[in-house]
């Protein structure tokens, strides 16, 4: 029997932009707000989940070749990177550095290395928790 | 005059909660369920709002976001998990 769910598959056509919109939001207000690279990552992670189950696993993989995998083990290579790279000037592990950059239209914004630490943690959790799930539901049906 | 209306409106909430909460553990069929996580899904959204109101507070404003977002997820997984028994297919026939 064929199931038409063209409602769903509009729907989500919109709505995965809107999660990508709200992981970025995240991800940028984790500095002194509820936020951080751990959540951002985790609902990036919601969106990828979203396509895998409006969408099935062939066509997903064709429209975005990502290797979650390889996505994780950046992340983390970048947060161990951006832990050991003070200690190379004489600074302890881990230790961030910020400057205030002046941006056309936003105005004076604070940029810091954490930046770059939270970064490494949103790709860690996006590539863990999508080959986890992947894993868990590669059995095939039948 | 305000508190006392956002109180009792979130008393309503809760109470709305227990029911559904009730044809998610009796509910005779798998449908009856999943409307009913849907709906406790929307109430608590609204208890959210409704509490960062009482606190006049702008922090509670990023649980809504992401908890309708799972919501939605949830009841889509739940939805298509009764209709073909499946999750995330490997290749679907169309």
């Amino acid at each position: 029997m064929k199931i038409n769910d063209v409602i769903l598959k509009t729907v989500v056509q919109f709505v995965v932009f809107i999660i990508l919109t709200i992981a970025i939001y995240l991800f940028f207000a984790g500095h002194y707000t509820p936020g951080g690279g751990f959540v951002a990552g985790l609902v990036l992670a919601s969106a990828a989940i979203l396509l895998y189950i409006t969408y099935d696993t062939e066509k997903v993989k064709n429209g975005l070749p990502i290797d979650f995998k390889v996505v994780a083990a950046i992340g983390v290579a970048l947060a161990i990177t951006t832990g050991i790279v003070p200690t190379l000037f004489g600074k302890p592990f881990l230790d961030m550095s910020s400057t205030s950059v002046h941006f056309p239209l936003i105005g004076e914004k604070e940029i810091a290395t954490v930046m770059l630490f939270e970064l490494g943690v949103a790709l860690t959790v996006v590539g863990v928790v999508m080959t986890i799930i992947l894993s868990i539901s590669e059995g095939r049906d039948d | 005059m305000i508190t006392l209306i956002l109180k009792v409106a979130l008393v309503f909430f809760a109470l709305t909660i227990v029911i559904s909460f009730y044809r998610v553990v009796k509910g005779p069929s798998m449908p009856d369920r999943i409307v009913a996580l849907d709906t406790i899904g929307v109430n608590l959204l609204s208890m959210v709002a409704i509490v960062s109101i009482v606190f006049e507070t702008k922090a509670y404003l990023e649980v809504i976001l992401i908890l309708g977002i799972l919501s939605f997820i949830g009841t889509i997984a739940f939805s298509k998990f009764l209709e073909r028994g499946v999750i995330i297919e490997h290749k679907s026939d169309r």
